[in-house]
């Protein structure tokens, strides 16, 4: 049971930076009608940056944080507007292919900036709390916060903002949106602000979990678009949904399997929920 | 008389062959005019391509005068048309008032009074304001289409079928409430397949066949005329 509830934590932790990819990938589905293939390794560039800040400026980590997501949102505008945009009037298929190669220029200049070893924000040992025989790392608390925070952010600005009611409107459906005066160059720019910085964040948060590399967010891309069709793509609501139900199932999972197959595990759930339920497990919530 | 929309031998479509081969059409302020026609006529896509949703090959279109010929739908809306599709014509996801919002979007101004005028024309829209308009019946579905199209209290609404999902019943209220619109000084150019009750409601009809105009008449004449009552009110 212990091990379970053990399991169970870290799970939330897992699924808490899930959520954050998924988001921007439904989000961007949304919009713009493609699975952008470049997120994990634009989570990674985010994990490097926040790393920058860290290392040569000294900065805290809640510091580095909101610098490397801006960073990571200049970084998703300038791509989108060099080749996304240009792309833009051709087949989904074209950009979902470029974004592949995207991914893969990313992770080259992370290898060829930052060096392909593993890397920390800070050495040393990360003390957990121990609470009914269960470990709680700070840092754990520190993941799951910031998401919780991040994500109720994300869901005020959709709610309650001109900008974020375009949103949903666009991704609702795009004709009627550009034949009410939105303009929808404009809702795109904002999508790849939110997308940019929330994988930012996500990969600070699971370099702060685990460890810095280059590979970092592409061995997460498949959980997260797990996550995102659970969740009902296009969904962002959703997407909070399938990322922690592939968080928590994933890490369940090592209970009886090695730990090795977690991706199997979240491929087999996404691969079930395309069968079972193809409209996604969060029904009629945009 | 002022003239508000004139199209001048337009040619087009959606890329492929040209839908529209030569279509015409003058529209005169203050008036309510309906395009009807055999299905695939290309009354719908001369709509879009007045909105800059369809591609215009050749011709021209104009609005109080204004060349807006291929301008971009945002930018037509702004100039203060509206228009309003046949189908999936409400945000489904968003509520009633977020629709009547969005239709607002380019207004800086405060809007307000605007939605409370919608919600008096449209009465049972006001009960549902908070409700997703996914969950509306069809005929409230077409007042909000309506009422999210006069948000930017425009000069001309282009209304695409407004009829097409609804009973008789709704039908003739719809009929009713384009007048009201109407009344408030809004022209209107609407197509419709439920031609006679239409060409009722209309000051003028246009009969639009293989995307060329064939009669043009003010509406009860065009009921009375024998040609175009056989072929295209169903006899």
């Amino acid at each position: 049971m212990t091990d379970l509830l053990q399991l169970l934590v870290f799970g939330i932790v897992f699924g808490s930076i899930l959520t954050l990819g998924a988001i921007g990938v439904s989000l961007i589905f949304g919009i713009l009608r493609f699975a952008h293939f470049a997120h994990g390794d634009m989570m990674t560039v985010g994990a490097y940056f926040a790393l920058v800040f860290v290392v040569q400026a000294g900065w805290p980590i809640y510091m580095a944080l909101p610098a490397a997501m801006i960073g990571a949102a200049v970084l998703a505008i300038l791509i989108d507007q060099s080749v996304y945009r240009r792309l833009r009037r051709t087949a989904p298929v074209i950009l979902l292919i470029s974004s592949f190669g995207m991914a893969l220029l990313l992770r080259a200049a992370a290898q060829l900036i930052w060096g392909t070893d593993n890397q920390v924000y800070q050495p040393g040992i990360n003390v957990p709390y121990v609470v009914f025989d269960i470990r709680i790392k700070p840092d754990h608390l520190v993941i799951v916060g910031a998401s919780v925070i991040l994500v109720f952010a994300f869901h005020l600005f959709l709610k309650m903002t001109r900008m974020g009611k375009a949103m949903r409107a666009m991704s609702d459906n795009v004709d009627l949106a550009r034949v009410s005066g939105i303009d929808s160059e404009r809702v795109v720019i904002w999508t790849w602000v939110i997308g940019g910085a929330l994988a930012a964040a996500a990969g600070v948060l699971l370099a702060l979990d685990t460890r810095l590399n280059p590979q970092l967010g592409w061995n997460v891309l498949l959980p997260i678009f797990a996550a995102t069709i659970v969740g009902g793509i296009g969904r962002v609501y959703g997407a909070i949904a399938g990322g922690m139900f592939i968080g928590i199932a994933t890490e369940l999972s090592t209970a009886v399997l090695l730990p090795a197959y977690k991706p199997a595990v979240a491929f087999t759930l996404m691969v079930l929920v395309l069968i079972l339920r193809p409209q996604g497990l969060v029904r009629g919530m945009n | 008389m002022t003239v508000v929309l004139k199209v001048a031998d337009v040619r087009g479509g959606y890329g492929g062959a040209d839908i529209l081969n030569g279509t015409d059409l003058k529209l005169d302020e203050g008036e309510i005019v309906v395009i009807i026609g055999p299905n695939g006529a290309g009354k719908s896509t001369l709509m879009k391509a007045v909105f800059g949703l369809a591609t215009i090959r050749s011709g021209s279109v104009s609005f109080f005068d204004r060349a807006i010929t291929g301008m971009r739908a945002d930018q037509v809306a702004k100039l203060g048309m509206s228009y309003v599709p046949q189908e999936r014509n409400v945000f489904a996801s968003l509520t009633v008032n977020e629709n009547l919002e969005m239709g607002a979007y380019l207004r800086d101004d405060d809007f307000g009074p605007q939605i409370e005028r919608i919600y008096e024309l449209f009465p049972p829209l006001r009960e549902r304001r908070r409700q997703q308009a996914g969950t509306l019946s069809g005929g409230e579905r077409q007042m909000l289409a309506m009422g999210r199209a006069l948000m930017l209290d425009p000069k001309l609404l282009l209304l695409d079928e407004p009829t097409a999902a609804l009973s008789p019943r709704y039908a003739a209220e719809t009929f009713e409430r384009i007048r009201e619109i109407n009344a408030l000084g809004i022209t209107i150019l609407m197509v419709e397949q439920n031609a006679r009750q239409a060409l009722e409601h209309a000051d003028r009809g246009v009969v639009l066949v293989m995307g060329e105009n064939r009669f043009e008449a003010p509406g009860p004449e065009l009921l009375a005329n024998r040609e175009v009552a056989e072929m295209y009110l169903g006899g």
